[in-house]
């Protein structure tokens, strides 16, 4: 579905990604691991177009998609659910939604099913949502940022740290989210630091070091690899 | 603060500005308000970009004095009818406007701002200068006066102050049912951060340019409003102290707020008009105004009042959401 050849993406002079060959399957959860400045949200805004890589070739179901600006990519099934869960804090729960399916703009009847099923799966936003965005707690603003990802109906999306400052508790809550987010069709590209809760949904992985991959393998395999464990797992 | 609230106090609001030249029958106070709404209408103009886009545009005050030029230009030296010129004032306006924001928007923040300001010193520059076109600093005189509308005398101040009156509420309207649309929310959108938007499939190069150009037809209508009020023009209108008069109003009314220009634009005209006596002392009230509003409430006053509101709605719910369970 996507597959990133020898992408290698710059600030400057220097490569935040280096020589990075990825591939996800439709209908997988992949988990991309490493540390903070390891290169992975560099990968996701390459990915959807807010970066722009310096060479190699990313390919989206046959389509080479690295020249393509960032809000034409949305419309062909990318969504990016960045990192520290940007929401527009001043507009309401509903609002941030609406705006999340701005590419189906003209769609008013699925966009209200889009809806109901976003509040389906985040029964709390309903509740919440003639709120105003910044008035939600941690848990509910990722929920938020998830839901309005959603509401593009990607058939990939990109899932930027979803886990980072949240509760134990709410984080187990979220990976399960996540997985029914999978369930029901859509293709999950997850970049996390906990790699204990990632793995367990993952179907595969890739551990970055410094802007390259450095191992990559099934989640079983890369639970039980000695290095990954002493990283990330802490075991 | 609720709707039903809101509602009030706007029903309230327009039934004062009716009934105004009754309650002061007084021509000086007609007029200065009858202004006022003209430089409101270009207020909400520069909100449109400036406070909910984001975009600090300081060619504003350039594209007013476009605005009032293109009308006593068309009807003086074109001889064009009365309203065809203003129907087409604010279009020229725009179109110069999208000219101008396809180039002057490739530019972000502090540059925007910097590269706008010396569009609108060009403006000047080009408005001083080109005497047989604009009567350089002679100014332009003889722009005709709003002709009647049926039995409606218009070169009647009062009348003319309803004239101006209904221009306010319809620009009003317009940018109300803007900025409540879904493309004033990806203008709010952009505001917030140009890389969500787009992650949200939003194309922040053609919204901006929407934005900047919609912003010059408001610029452009309240010029061609000036120069049918004032009947002479000066390339001083264009100057940036007029720009900075501009955002002197939106700042301390509340940028990105909705009633921030109303409440801006009245507040100074009128203190300005109270504290004549001091001359151009009277900067020195303005001066320590501004630079206490940014410190303490950098959505000004609307946005003071908003933040209170929040609070007390806060303060209301706070003790059910402690006790609830996270979901």
């Amino acid at each position: 579905m996507l597959e990133l050849k020898n992408v290698t993406a710059k600030f400057g002079n220097y490569a935040a990604i280096r020589d990075v060959n990825l591939r996800i399957k439709e209908g997988e959860i992949v988990v991309l691991l490493g540390a903070n400045g390891a290169g992975k949200t560099t990968t996701f805004r390459t990915i959807s177009g807010l970066h722009s890589r310096s060479s190699g070739q990313i390919m989206f179901e046959g389509l080479e998609i690295s020249r393509i600006p960032a809000n034409k990519i949305v419309e062909l099934g990318i969504a990016h659910c960045a990192e520290d869960r940007k929401l527009f804090p001043d507009m309401t729960v509903q609002e941030n939604l609406n705006l999340g399916g701005f590419v189906h703009r003209k769609r008013k009847q699925q966009k209200k099913e889009t809806m109901q099923k976003v509040y389906d799966l985040f029964p709390v936003l309903y509740n919440k949502r003639n709120d105003l965005a910044g008035s939600l707690s941690g848990g509910q603003q990722q929920m938020l940022a998830i839901g309005r990802a959603l509401m593009a109906r990607p058939k990939l999306m990109l899932l930027d740290e979803p886990s980072i400052g949240l509760a134990p508790l709410i984080v187990e809550q979220m990976f399960k989210s996540i997985q029914q987010i999978n369930k029901e069709g859509t293709t999950v590209l997850l970049a996390e630091q906990n790699a204990n809760a990632a793995l367990s949904i993952a179907n595969r992985g890739y551990v970055y070091e410094n802007g390259k991959i450095v191992v990559e393998g099934s989640a079983e395999e890369l639970f039980a690899n000695e290095e990954v464990r002493k990283a990330y797992i802490g075991a | 603060m609720s709707i039903l609230n809101k509602r009030m106090i706007m029903i309230i609001l327009i039934l004062l500005a009716v009934l105004f030249p009754f309650i002061v029958p007084n021509q000086y106070y007609i007029y200065i308000m009858s202004l006022s709404f003209i430089w409101i209408i270009a207020v909400y103009g520069l909100n449109l970009v400036a406070g909910f886009t984001g975009y600090l545009s300081l060619a504003h005050a350039g594209f007013f004095a476009i605005g009032a030029y293109a009308m006593g230009i068309l009807t003086t030296k074109a001889g064009m009818g009365f309203w065809l010129a203003f129907i087409l004032s604010p279009i020229i306006t725009m179109a110069i406007g999208l000219l101008i924001g396809i180039f002057a928007l490739r530019t972000k923040e502090h540059f925007f701002a910097i590269y706008t300001l010396c569009v609108g010193y060009i403006i000047y520059l080009l408005i001083d200068k080109w005497e047989s076109l604009t009567g350089g600093v002679r100014g332009l005189i003889g722009i005709p006066p709003i002709p009647n509308i049926g039995p409606i005398e218009l070169s009647n101040p009062v009348n003319r102050y309803y004239f101006l009156f209904i221009m306010l509420l319809l620009s009003i309207f317009i940018i109300y049912r803007i900025v409540n649309s879904l493309v004033g929310r990806t203008f709010i959108a952009i505001r917030n951060s140009e890389d969500l938007a787009l992650s949200l499939g939003i194309s922040t190069t053609a919204n901006k340019l929407l934005s900047f150009v919609l912003s010059t037809f408001f610029a452009g209508l309240a010029g061609a409003l000036y120069a049918i009020f004032i009947r002479f023009l000066g390339p001083e209108i264009s100057s940036t102290i007029i720009m900075f008069d501009m955002l002197t109003y939106l700042i301390v009314g509340g940028i990105g707020t909705f009633a921030g220009p109303i409440i801006g634009t009245l507040l100074i005209v009128w203190t300005s008009q109270s504290l004549q006596f001091l001359e151009d002392y009277r900067m020195f009230v303005f001066g320590p105004l501004l630079t206490l509003i940014i410190i303490f409430s950098p959505n000004g006053i609307t946005g003071f009042f908003k933040h209170l509101t929040v609070k007390r709605k806060m303060r209301k719910v706070s003790i059910p959401i402690e006790t609830k369970k996270e979901a």
